[in-house]
């Protein structure tokens, strides 16, 4: 094959997967909303737990809002490949011409596009209850466009991992967890600079950064696990 | 062993040296086999001898050593995308979503095998296959047979020329079976090239065919372990 076929190939792959996965998920839109819900329960939980004290909501905002955000996007993450797994389309997608790191590319895609991207939705409501001002939840809304793909990105290799396990939600929650920290912390960290007057560039530079490496590598080391949890 | 048909006929697909292990056993040792085009290699043997094993491994879904894989005389790589362009696979799983209806399923099925199908060509397998009804019903709706028929629709409008069935049969009734007779025969005489594990062989009249009968291989005496008998190869008695 020239290398213009597999590039032609690679790109049917992509976008043959993000269209049935989102069709899939408008089918179950459900599934959608229960992570959404989540993510809007657990935020509002903590200006109700920690008081009504402007300045400490203010403090927590961006972080509280950035972790309940990787909890909901590790919830949906379970069934990124387990469903297809289960009724054997996977067995399928590993045996087309398509190359199926192409087709796992489209499948992450479609993951944040129902769950990254309709929190970004939200944010600015939730941003309301801890006292965030336009800019600051400008500042976050930045951060999680950077972060909630590498959040995907990175869910889908483990997730490609823990394919065909028992138990998958806990393992999957302690095996992901402490890989979302630099992205947590660099999220977090732009917003608290901002609002401490500091430039914001560096946090931003280095989201970016773990963005391109995540979409390089991330793809290619899930369609690997995948290939070894079918066999 | 080597399970040939007719070696003067259009080459199809050349097996030497297969080696399957699943766990610490020894399913499958030092086979040979070959399945020219235009015909059928039914692979038969108890439960746990490895069908599955040998046809996945073929589908490039198992981990396998292989010696030598030949497609019409072309030395070819398990897993390459020259290789997957010839296989069609059917499993034990129908490979549908349950959230989408029949005719959805089967386009997308048609998209991912690269094939051209229009859609007044799966309307009409659709037909063909007895779902034209049911063809807007979501697949849960359908019965276990339905999924298999639909499994089959998608055989039908595939375009590959290697066909590996796994149990196509096992939970149709025998109208549909004659339907996946049908198809099978159709695909042969087209010069297509299937190998079909089942523990209930496909009646094809006239389609030249050949059995492979697996052994289990734990239970042969150590002796015959890698001696390629341990795979009794038997053409049968109808082959021409």
């Amino acid at each position: 094959m020239s290398a213009d076929a597999v590039h032609a190939g690679a790109w049917a792959g992509l976008v043959w997967a993000l269209r049935r996965d989102l069709r899939l998920a408008a089918r179950s839109a459900a599934e959608v909303l229960v992570v959404l819900g989540f993510f809007f329960v657990a935020v509002t939980l903590f200006p109700l737990g920690v008081g009504p004290d402007p300045r400490v909501l203010r403090l927590i905002g961006a972080g509280v809002i950035w972790v309940c955000a990787m909890l909901a996007c590790l919830m949906s993450l379970a069934r990124l490949f387990a469903a297809d797994f289960a009724d054997g389309t996977l067995e399928q997608m590993l045996l087309s011409e398509m190359p199926f790191g192409a087709i796992v590319c489209g499948k992450i895609g479609a993951h944040w596009l129902t769950t990254g991207w309709p929190l970004m939705l939200c944010t600015p409501l939730v941003g309301v209850q801890f006292g965030l001002d336009v800019t600051e939840v400008g500042v976050l809304l930045l951060t999680l466009a950077l972060g909630t793909p590498v959040l995907s990105l990175i869910g889908g290799i483990m997730a490609a991992l823990t394919l065909g396990l028992r138990g998958t939600g806990a393992l999957l929650a302690l095996l992901l967890l402490p890989l979302y920290v630099p992205v947590l912390i660099f999220g977090v960290g732009a917003v608290d600079a901002y609002s401490a007057g500091l430039g914001i560039e560096g946090q931003l530079s280095i989201l970016g950064a773990e963005l391109i490496v995540a979409l390089v590598g991330a793809p290619l080391a899930a369609a690997a696990a995948v290939r070894i949890a079918i066999d | 062993m080597a399970a040939s048909i007719d070696a003067g006929i259009g080459a199809g697909l050349e097996v030497r040296g297969m080696h399957c292990e699943r766990g610490q056993r020894v399913l499958i040792d030092a086979l040979d086999f070959d399945v020219p085009a235009g015909s059928v290699l039914t692979v038969v043997g108890p439960n746990g001898s490895g069908k599955t094993t040998l046809l996945r491994a073929l589908a490039g879904l198992t981990q396998a050593r292989v010696r030598r894989v030949a497609w019409r005389r072309v030395p070819i790589a398990l897993r390459s995308a020259a290789w997957r362009a010839q296989l069609a696979y059917v499993g034990h799983q129908p490979g549908h979503k349950d959230e989408l209806t029949a005719a959805e399923n089967l386009e997308l099925a048609c998209v991912l095998q690269g094939g051209p199908a229009e859609p007044a060509d799966r309307s009409r397998v659709l037909d063909e296959m007895g779902l034209a009804a049911r063809s807007q019903l979501q697949v849960k709706r359908l019965s276990q047979g339905q999924k298999q028929r639909l499994a089959l629709a998608r055989l039908a409008l595939s375009q590959r020329s290697l066909w590996l069935l796994d149990e196509p049969a096992a939970a149709l009734d025998v109208q549909a079976r004659d339907l996946l007779a049908t198809i099978v025969a159709r695909h042969i005489a087209r010069g297509g090239t299937a190998l079909i594990a089942t523990h209930d062989p496909i009646d094809l009249p006239g389609a030249r065919s050949a059995q492979l009968c697996l052994g289990l291989a734990g239970a042969l005496p150590p002796a015959a372990m890698h001696a390629p008998a341990e795979v009794l190869a038997a053409a049968r008695s109808d082959v021409r």
